[in-house]
């Protein structure tokens, strides 16, 4: 089953008002469990929106959201014919039954943003503890973990986002920009999400900070085998980090599928304006022209490979 | 910033979204005025009629300008009941010797009230905040205080702090929207526990709020510094105030409308306040 299910969600600010703006049109779409997923677009195509569905803080205008096939936004109403036959309901008259059920469904409700961790666009803003690791530790105390707990996991949460003993202490005011971004970073993945949903990242940050935030990223996806969103505008750190790509424009979702699949519809990404990688068209055009080189190449190391073995170089 | 208005303007096109504001400033206060003149039957039917028109001129649609009714329901309702059983007047309606004595005056006095209200909600709604800009609205106060000035009050410095205010509320707004989502996102609640317990839940949102707050207007104040900016002597506008035919016309047709008001208080049809 798909670890997240879109079913044509819309989405619609300021619904009824002269400023109606649809952030999201009749989206469907699936995410893999267990990989990174990466979904590209421009500037108010929605993506944010959409990250925010995913974790129950907006509800969708009108269609689902499902994780592991459970509907985040069910009502007691929708669920309750079938809910009943469960024998954790069976011996309860109608009506206690439908107040569990309703108590269950705010319960599960309550515990979702702790399975889906959303990081934010911007996350730095969040910081407002004294101490950098006190601040990490917020979420985990909003889990209620005892504090052995919460302690450990603001260890290993500094250690993924390459977060160093001596800035745990400092206070988070006093920090650089890109160390801010991890620290928040740290405080939703100190959650442990079985979800990780991050919307831009690493915007705004140098290309040093940006691969600390990816690795990061990396890490922790490959140490827990969690599920991963990436929102970026760049296609090279796309095909860098992710297994799947979904390409969003105008509300809608144009093209979804793994990056070679998204890839090699060069055109119809130029047409959104968005650019495959470089190295990547480059090795494309090369390939038309008749060299035998693989499809899927996305970074610069990955072509020296390709053009050394095609040479027969053989590797470096 | 996402075309989001703060406040009720509506945008449409109409002639009264084109007035001049400080004529829209001085059109609302002699339309309160109007209100406050009427007295006779006639006269209000004319104050509810003209009501009506601008709502229709102003091509704002009804359910906008009744929908800011709503929250003043309560107070318009609590001043009908009272002006019905409290009015004392000549004409009993209920029975001789009931405990509850309703005089007919006090019907009278109770329709027209919730008429008065109606129109002054209307008319300073249809004339200013429906269809002025916060921005144009602290342009035309300024304008309007411009005499003080004289007196040394700074005018320019007020219109400046308003402006200013007025142009952070929805920027404030949002970045309060975001920061609660944020920490929602890491399980933060606001809405149960203690009342302690839900004061201390604003920690997390005001905390930041105030650091971006204070960083903004760092960043403002640069800004301004950036490109010389010395306080208003001396300073022009981009978008002058300019007055023309449409807004003289205006002004001429509510005070026209005031004197009808007056006349039409003469008519004796129904019943006239004191
Ligand atoms: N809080 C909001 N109120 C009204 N409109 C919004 C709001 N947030 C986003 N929008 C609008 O929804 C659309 C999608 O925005 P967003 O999801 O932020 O796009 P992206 O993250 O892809 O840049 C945009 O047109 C934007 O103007
Ligand atoms: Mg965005």
């Amino acid at each position: 089953m798909d670890k997240l299910y879109l079913d044509h969600v819309s989405y619609v600010y300021s619904a009824g008002t002269p400023f109606e703006q649809k952030a999201l049109d009749d989206v469907t779409l699936a995410i893999r469990g267990g990989c990174i997923t990466g979904i590209i677009g421009h500037t108010g195509s929605g993506k944010s929106t959409m990250m925010q569905l995913l974790n129950g803080l907006a509800k969708p205008s009108s269609g689902k959201v499902l994780l592991d096939g459970y509907d985040i936004n069910c009502d007691v109403n929708d669920v309750l014919e079938e809910w009943k036959k469960l024998p954790e309901y069976s011996g309860m008259s109608p009506r206690s039954a439908k107040k569990a059920i309703a108590a269950k469904i705010k319960k599960t409700r309550a515990k979702l943003c702790f399975r889906v961790g959303l990081v934010m666009q911007y996350p730095e803003y969040q910081l407002f503890e004294e101490t950098v690791s006190r601040d990490i530790a917020f979420g985990p105390r909003n889990m209620g973990l005892a504090e052995e707990e919460i302690r450990q996991r603001v260890l290993e949460a500094a250690a993924f986002t390459d977060i160093g003993e001596d800035l745990l202490e400092k206070s988070p005011f006093d920090l650089s920009g890109g160390q801010k971004r991890r620290v928040a970073l740290a405080g939703v993945i100190a959650m442990r999400p079985e979800v990780l949903v991050l919307d831009e990242p690493a915007a705004g940050l140098d290309p040093l900070g940006r691969t600390f935030i990816f690795e990061g990223i990396r890490n922790y996806q490959r140490k827990t085998g969690s599920t991963v969103l990436i929102v970026s505008h760049s296609m090279e750190d796309m095909a860098r980090y992710c297994d799947d790509v979904i390409v969003m424009s105008g509300a809608r979702v144009i093209r979804q599928g793994s990056r070679e699949e998204v890839f090699a519809h060069v055109d119809e990404l130029a047409e959104t304006g968005l650019d495959i990688p470089q190295i990547t068209h480059l090795m494309q055009l090369l390939r038309a022209r008749g060299l035998p080189l693989p499809e899927n190449i996305y970074t610069v190391d990955e072509a020296v490979e390709a053009l050394r073995a095609l040479l027969g170089l053989g590797a470096k | 910033m996402k075309g989001i208005s703060f406040g009720q303007y509506y945008p449409a096109d109409s002639v009264i979204h084109r007035l001049d504001p400080r004529f829209k400033v001085i059109l609302t206060i002699l339309y309160i005025v109007c209100t406050f003149l009427c007295k006779s039957l006639v006269g209000f039917a004319a104050l509810t009629l003209s009501a009506l028109v601008l709502i229709f001129i102003s091509r704002i649609p009804l359910r906008i300008v009744l929908r800011s009714v709503r929250p003043l329901l309560m107070i318009i309702g609590f001043t009908f009941i009272i002006n019905i059983f409290w009015s004392r007047g000549e004409q009993l309606i209920t029975p001789e010797g009931w405990p509850i004595r309703i005089y007919a005056e006090g019907i009278w006095n109770a329709v027209y009230m919730f008429l008065r209200i109606f129109a002054l909600i209307t008319g300073t709604g249809i004339f200013l905040t429906y269809t002025t800009t916060p921005m144009d609205l602290t342009d035309a106060i300024e304008s309007l205080l411009t005499p003080l000035k004289k007196l040394h009050v700074p005018v320019h410095v007020f219109a400046m702090m308003m402006s200013i205010t007025l142009r952070f509320i929805p920027t404030l707004t949002e970045e309060t929207e975001k920061i609660m989502n944020a920490q929602k996102a890491r399980g933060a609640n606001f809405t149960s526990g203690s009342l302690m317990q839900r004061a201390k839940a604003l920690i997390p949102i005001l905390i930041p709020l105030f650091v971006s707050a204070i960083n903004r207007a760092v960043e403002l104040s640069n800004a301004m510094e950036c490109r010389c900016y010395h306080g208003g002597d001396g300073r022009t506008r981009l978008n002058v105030l300019r007055c023309n035919g449409r807004d003289w016309a205006s002004l001429a047709i509510v005070v026209l409308f005031g004197a009808g008001i007056l006349l039409l208080n003469g008519v004796g049809i129904g019943y006239t306040l004191g």
